[in-house]
């Protein structure tokens, strides 16, 4: 999964909402990754990539954009969408972290990361933390099997991951959202 | 390949002809080091080690030109760094950062002694005993860098192949015995005959890099650390067959593999490895990479297909055979990485060296993935025919832990556990076939006397669910269902019930998936379930047989 970034402001959509009344600027950019990539074998795949690269999800006026753009009905689209495990239908925290819960990992000690970075976190699975920071993920397999337990966080695979290791990848994290909040300020 | 680290004096981010010499015009040589950019060794730190070095070298004022290579599959000397000396490359490892001033001091640059040094690469005996026909540049070269390529036997397949007639390469690839690599273990050259022989304007071959047994990274490794070898392989089989179009579904999971792939496909498109007009065949061969969605099932070769062409990732009723009526209903040849990686020695080396590997109707080698509870994790690449002794022993040395062996869960989350007894049986498809197990994509999880099986066994059962289709009910509903049974056996072992009723109708279940379910998703997770039960039978609370139980 990519670094989500902070997501765009994006309208609520309408049940009718379709390509032509999105006129916002998410709504147009949206429109731009539909339409760079329609005429591809097979397309459904690389457009809700390249959505949910920029956006960290794919939002529900894309389905209508998309349908529309591939002559199908919303229905398909929806029903692509919610196959993947990958594609968020809901906006993700600022960081995604994934732990791998497959049997590598689980002969070595796999079940007990787990849990420790649930209670770590406050979160179960699926969900993000109150401050917006990190949703987390259950996956099955980083290929790090050999370096088991692996974790990944946005697109970084960490592998030999003990408590002490999440720590420091989370407190990590935390440094370089300060930093980004402290560009801002600055700028 | 790419490199974040600040570049000083001689440090190099992509080709061997990119060598930046110093600015003072540099009297003195520069010093090659080799620091993996695998994903394995990144997770362990590769990158900051990189960066330490370069660093440290600038601050000594020493030339260093970085490469940074795939891993040699030594996992637990990850981050492991490589010099060039004149005897040859001498590996370090595992080097953090901050290990990276002191191997200065100790003068690693010149191969010297130290705690982290391992003598000569290829003298290392994990190494040293391995028969790398598929792996053989993996780790040695620069994954990106055509020359490297080239220098270390690349392409020579595709040129003899595009030499040759289409039903020549065919046949070439038939005569080597190669089967598929992916778990079936169908020959391939056989399939390749069928999408020959079946005529249409616009034939496929796909790629299948959904790489997502757990225990299993060969693939990863490959695109990684030689993805050139993976795009020629593909080119020798889109000649083969007459297809002018390939994908590679790459799992979402590996977003780096992915990137690697799309920067190789570019510079071979650029070289004419690929394109309107390969090598100077006359013969147009286009190649695309394809990022999957984090699903497991688009691992079956009719669900990547629907999930190529767009859609939910069902798998389809066979026949119609892929290679009649495949992708968007053409024919199309499907093979795993490792199959398609293999092909290019064959027609370099001809089909009669790489049969000669193996045993059986099992021919040449296959990488074997060390993984789960091991002390040394990582790739073996060895003729059929070892056994998982030798290579839980000799190459693994036992578990990381330190504590016996109680079980292998062999092919991924659908392969059978094989217990100590079974640990002589050579690994030949047909002698695992046998026991009831499979060698699959040759993943080996390693477990040590802790495990419980019967958690594994219903685990194998939530996995199904979880990543079932949903087309046909003895997988859909039948993984659940498992998962509810397998509760109900747990709890009655947890309360010192007797669950022979239970047992019972698990084995019923098992026998419906097993025989009804339409793909190998629900028809194996039944193995590992079976096996368990079959070897372990007292972590189910059953009658005790002979194993004994978890410590």
């Amino acid at each position: 999964m990519s670094t989500p970034p902070t997501p765009s402001p994006i309208p609520t959509p309408t049940p009718q909402a379709s390509a032509a009344s999105c006129t916002t600027p998410a709504g147009d950019r949206l429109q731009a990754l539909v339409d760079a990539r329609k005429a591809l074998p097979g397309a459904m795949l690389p457009i809700l990539h390249a959505i949910q690269e920029e956006f960290g999800w794919v939002p529900p006026e894309a389905v209508p954009m998309i349908a529309s753009a591939l002559n199908l009905s919303r229905a398909e689209v929806y029903g692509v969408l919610t196959f993947y495990h990958h594609f968020c239908t809901q906006p993700p925290g600022r960081h995604v972290v994934q732990v791998c819960r497959a049997e590598s990992c689980q002969a070595m000690g796999g079940e007990g990361l787990e849990a420790y970075a649930r209670a770590t976190l406050g979160v179960d699975w699926h969900e993000t933390t109150a401050d917006g920071a990190v949703t987390l993920l259950p996956v099955y397999c980083l290929g790090n099997c050999a370096c088991s337990p692996a974790v990944r966080v946005d697109d970084d695979v960490r592998g030999r991951i003990t408590p002490a290791r999440f720590d420091a990848l989370l407190a990590g994290l935390r440094e370089r959202d300060a930093e980004r909040a402290g560009q801002e300020v600055a700028a | 390949m790419s490199v974040s680290v600040p570049a000083p004096a001689g440090a190099r981010s992509t080709y061997a002809d990119e060598v930046v010499l110093p600015q003072d015009g540099g009297t003195a040589a520069v010093r090659r080091l080799y620091v993996p950019i695998d994903s394995g060794a990144l997770s362990l730190g590769a990158e900051e080690t990189a960066a330490a070095i370069a660093a440290e070298a600038a601050r000594r004022g020493i030339a260093v030109d970085i490469v940074r290579n795939g891993s040699r599959g030594l996992y637990w000397l990850e981050p492991m760094v490589e010099v060039v000396t004149s005897h040859g490359r001498i590996a370090y490892g595992p080097v953090q950062a901050e290990d990276v001033a002191a191997l200065f001091d100790a003068g690693f640059l010149d191969g010297a002694p130290h705690r982290l040094g391992h003598g000569l690469t290829e003298h290392i005996p994990f190494l040293a005993g391995q028969e790398r026909l598929t792996f053989a540049r993996v780790g040695i070269v620069d994954p990106l860098c055509l020359d490297d390529y080239r220098a270390n036997g690349g392409f020579d397949g595709l040129a003899r192949a595009a030499a040759m007639a289409p039903a020549e390469v065919v046949q070439e690839v038939t005569d080597s015995g190669l089967r598929g690599r992916g778990g079936a273990a169908f020959p391939t050259g056989i399939k390749w005959k069928t999408v020959l022989g079946t005529p249409a304007a616009q034939k496929y071959v796909c790629c299948n890099a959904d790489e997502g047994d757990s225990g299993t990274f060969s693939d990863r490794m490959l695109m990684e650390g030689d993805p050139y070898c993976l795009i020629e392989g593909m080119a020798i089989a889109g000649l083969a067959v007459g297809a002018t179009q390939g994908y590679i579904y790459v799992r979402s999971e590996y977003p780096h593999a992915f990137r690697t792939l799309e920067q190789a496909i570019d510079r071979a498109r650029a070289a004419g490895y690929l394109g309107p007009d390969v090598l100077g065949s006359g013969r147009a061969f286009e190649l695309e990479a394809r990022m999957g969605a984090g699903a497991y099932i688009c691992g079956e070769e009719t669900s990547m297909l629907e999930s190529l062409e767009g859609k939910r990732g069902v798998v389809r009723a066979k026949p119609p055979l892929p290679a009649i009526a495949g992708l968007f209903g053409q024919p199309t040849v499907i093979n795993n990485v490792m199959s398609l990686a293999s092909v290019p020695v064959i027609l370099a080396k001809g089909a009669a060296f790489y049969r000669d590997y193996g045993m059986g109707r099992s021919h040449g080698t296959l990488p074997f993935q060390l993984a789960g509870n091991i002390r040394h994790g990582g790739l073996v690449e060895k003729a059929f025919g070892i056994t998982l002794r030798e290579l839980l022993y000799d190459y693994g040395g036992g578990t990381a832990s330190g504590r016996p062996i109680r079980a292998v869960q062999v092919g991924g989350p659908l392969g059978a556990y094989v217990p100590e007894s079974q640990f002589d049986v050579p690994l030949d498809y047909e002698q695992y076939a046998a026991m009831g197990a499979m060698i699959g994509h040759g993943g080996l999880v390693v477990f040590d006397d802790r495990a419980d099986m019967a958690k594994l066994a219903r685990y194998a059962m939530e996995f199904c669910a979880e990543e079932s289709c949903g087309k046909c009910t003895p997988c859909r509903i039948g993984s659940t269902r498992g998962a509810e049974v397998l509760d109900r056996i747990l709890d009655a072992r947890a309360h010192h019930r007797p669950a022979g009723k239970e047992l019972a109708l698990l084995e019923s279940l098992c026998d419906t998936m097993l025989n009804g379910s339409l793909c190998a998703l629900g028809g194996m997770t039944p193995y590992p379930v079976l096996s368990a039960l079959k070897h372990f039978p007292r972590d189910f609370g059953a009658q005790d047989k002979s194993a004994p139980a978890a410590a």
